[in-house]
């Protein structure tokens, strides 16, 4: 670990916090429907969109009926991609010849982009033609994301508004997030990304004769165009098969740092967003400390494992940490951030390879995942899992000292706590159980690129990833069958809407209720005491759900590790 | 629920063809137009022949040339399609080796490739990148440290003196953004130019 590496990381935090008060601001103003800079511009598109869809913008929504045209969206979405993948063959904008994607390829991928997990089954330039990348993987980037935030929107209404029966009109919300939020941002970040060396063409691969006279075909792209997003809207699937690590895909030290200031930004944001909306902005800033206080010890921890390196490279006498897996332009320090924050939030996209990571270098992101990726999280769906922990920490506190619990002005009774439960509990019951499957058909183990513990732990890391929606991966294995296409699907699914569909309940109950002013009973929810009640929880829940599985796969591994055992 | 079906589709399908068309065809044609050299790909010609990308590392092998790092990319075997084989730098499947910290294979690897390069230049510890494979395969630095690892070898095999070739590598090393960000780094391609065009 040296100065400059700590500087770097301070750097990354200081523009993350100086970023968040201004965006939430802006955001906030466009879920209001208030006048916005873009408003001259975008008003006529976007009134242009309700008119052609009959959706009457003045229109609120109940929160079963929001939910359920979400839904509907996402099927729309699903079939879309699914034909596009399948029929790439005879459209446009193919000159590589991509044949079409077979069946359970195209339903994994279909799945993976429109959960917003973008779990990369398959690799971009050696599968997918420049129209499927464009129509298909582009537009899910932006409504997964937008959902997302959406539907957090959607559940902040219900801590904010006293006794009414709404939470807002999903399509309203859509359209103005992608619009307003997600499409400006990512022009300017396009602009950026393509100054710094990465290809927006529609051109076919370049055939190179080498210095020393060899043949290298060079896939190109629309990369830039698709990466903005990627990781704006925390989606994470790569361009290209090394995604971030991909030179093409990442550039330079400059394009790097600005790609992981983009994963975090709209998440940081909405933490203000949710301050705003409530009436206290503080109640915004002491759900980013607890976020901050997690990621810092996450960040601490991989970047001292992988600094320190393996034990086969430390016999040598090798110095430089664990190099293994990682790009020399970005070094161990902007290696280990960035899988840190890549699995805080739920967005995937990797500059290193995660498989080759100490393992304690790599238990970090899986434990970022199993926490239900609420560091920051994925856009939107970081704030609603946080949430969800906070309501269940309030609960908790609200048993020790025997009073009714009550957050931002809303009592938390028995019909949310169960919401919360049921959120929390599928999650561990998709990974864990799947896992456990995979371990014991042989097909399935077949796929493991590495022997011993680190086996296990790729499948656990799969399955985490899928439900997390997350979509990094210990890339070793196997994950192109038919068993763990159509496993790693099903986990995405459920993954991302059985923790949805119970957080929408919980803003549809929460918003009938009253809002209620603190009393000298409350428990403050601003200061120190609730952050750390907060990270209490979660690592308690998270830790009694998780350590078992872990201590079978990266902690027997450091062990292993240490002792010189080799498999 | 029907009722949402139309908003359902037709908010789809406008919102896909600005996001998946408008957009990304609206970011090719002006970043074409302001930046046609990267949008291209970073490409370098030498005679009218594209022989690689800035950005994008390919395969040295020959002593008279600094040497990029170990890459795990594979390809389709020329003489049997139905198996895949080692291609070192192959740019249309990127990807690292995958291998963890307790896998023998790459620890096999790392030692035997340390020995090899102990052996070529007793006088200086090995660059841990030299013995590790990159992520994306097709890493186009290596550090500073790495070349001057290389140094003699390539001064002696092209008859240059070294002080020549020393200052061919600080010409091509690129320092951190600002000071700050990303690592001390040297481009293999573009110095291998430098060094042909020293003849």
């Amino acid at each position: 670990m040296t100065l400059i590496g700590w500087i770097q990381i301070a750097l990354f935090c200081a523009v993350i916090l100086v970023l968040t008060k201004p965006l939430g601001g802006y955001m906030t103003r466009v879920f209001n429907g208030e006048r916005t800079l873009l408003s001259p511009v975008l008003r006529p598109v976007e009134a242009g969109i309700y008119w052609l869809s009959g959706v009457d913008a003045k229109r609120e929504q109940h929160w079963l009926s929001y939910t359920v045209g979400m839904l509907l969206l996402q099927v729309v979405g699903l079939v879309f991609l699914y034909s596009l993948l399948r029929l790439q063959d005879v459209l446009p904008l193919n000159p590589q010849g991509q044949s079409a994607v077979a069946s359970d390829l195209a339903f994994n991928t279909a799945v993976s982009f429109v959960t917003n997990t973008n779990w990369q089954n398959y690799g971009g330039e050696s599968t997918l033609s420049y129209f499927s990348q464009m129509l298909g993987l582009t537009v899910q980037n932006f409504l997964s994301a937008a959902t997302g935030i959406a539907l957090a929107v959607a559940l902040i209404r219900g801590f904010a508004r006293s006794s009414m029966r709404t939470l807002g009109n999903f399509w309203v919300d859509l359209t103005r997030v992608t619009l307003y939020v997600l499409l400006p941002i990512a022009v300017v970040f396009t602009l950026l990304l393509i100054w710094q060396g990465m290809p927006q063409t529609l051109g076919a691969y370049v055939d190179a004769s080498t210095l020393e006279g060899a043949k290298q075909s060079i896939a190109v792209g629309p990369v830039a165009s698709q990466v903005a997003i990627k990781m704006l809207g925390t989606n994470g699937g790569g361009f290209f098969n090394a995604n971030a690590a991909h030179p093409f895909e990442n550039p330079t030290a400059l394009s790097n740092f600005v790609q992981m200031l983009s994963i975090f930004t709209i998440g940081a944001a909405l933490t203000n967003v949710f301050g705003r909306m409530v009436g206290n902005p503080r109640q915004g800033w002491a759900i980013l400390a607890v976020m901050g206080v997690l990621f810092v010890a996450g960040v601490a921890i991989t970047y001292w494992a992988e600094a320190s390196g393996t034990t086969t490279l430390q016999a040598l006498g090798l110095s430089g940490g664990n190099m293994e897996g990682k790009e020399t332009r970005f070094g161990i320090v902007a290696s280990a951030l960035f899988a840190v924050i890549t699995t805080a939030a739920s967005c995937g996209a990797v500059n290193a390879m995660h498989d080759s990571f100490t393992a304690l270098g790599g238990m970090i992101p899986l434990i970022n995942m199993q926490l239900g990726e609420i560091i920051v999280g994925g856009v939107g769906a970081g704030l609603y899992g946080m949430l969800v922990f906070v309501v269940l920490a309030i609960f908790v506190a609200g048993l020790m000292v025997g009073r009714t619990p009550e957050y931002v002005g809303k009592k938390i009774e028995a019909r949310e706590v169960k919401m919360a439960m049921l959120a929390i509990l599928v999650l561990p019951l998709m990974y864990l159980g799947w896992t456990a499957v995979a371990v014991v058909l042989p097909s399935a183990v077949a796929s493991m690129a590495n022997a011993g513990p680190h086996g296990f732990s790729e499948v656990l890391y799969a399955f985490t990833s899928a439900t997390g929606n997350n979509g990094s991966a210990f890339g070793g294995l196997t994950g192109n069958t038919f068993f763990y296409n159509l496993t790693l699907a099903l986990s995405m699914l459920v993954g991302r809407f059985f923790m949805i569909v119970p957080a929408m309940a919980m803003a549809g109950s929460l918003v009938e209720k009253k809002s209620i002013a603190a009393s000298s009973g409350t428990l403050p929810t601003t200061g120190g005491l609730f952050v750390g009640l907060v990270i209490g929880v979660i690592l308690i829940i998270g830790g009694l759900t998780f350590f078992p599985a872990l201590a079978l796969g990266p902690i027997v591994e450091h062990l292993a590790m240490i002792s010189g055992n080799l498999f | 629920m029907l009722n949402q079906l139309r908003p359902a589709i037709v908010v789809f399908v406008v919102l896909a063809a600005i996001t998946g068309l408008a957009y990304p065809l609206a970011m090719t044609g002006i970043g074409g137009a302001i930046f046609p050299a990267q949008a291209a790909g970073s490409l370098i010609e030498k005679d009218g022949k594209v022989i690689g990308s800035s950005l994008m590392g390919q395969e040295f092998k020959g002593d008279t040339y600094f040497h990029g790092r170990p890459s795990a990319t594979t390809g389709t075997d020329p003489q049997d399609a139905t198996k895949t084989v080692p291609q070192p730098y192959n740019a249309v499947n990127s990807m690292g080796s995958n291998l963890g910290p307790t896998s023998k294979a790459p620890s096999d690897r790392i030692e035997e490739d340390a020995e090899k390069l102990k052996a070529e230049n007793p006088s200086m510890p090995v660059p841990v990148e030299l013995v590790t494979t990159s992520a994306s395969g097709l890493d186009p630095h290596i550090s500073p440290e790495a070349a001057l690892f290389q140094l003699p070898r390539v001064a002696k095999a092209r008859g240059l003196p070294e002080d020549r070739v020393r200052a061919l590598v600080s010409a091509n090393t690129e320092g951190r953004l600002l000071g700050l960000l990303g690592e001390p780094r040297v481009n293999v391609l573009a110095l291998n130019l430098a060094l042909d065009a020293a003849k």
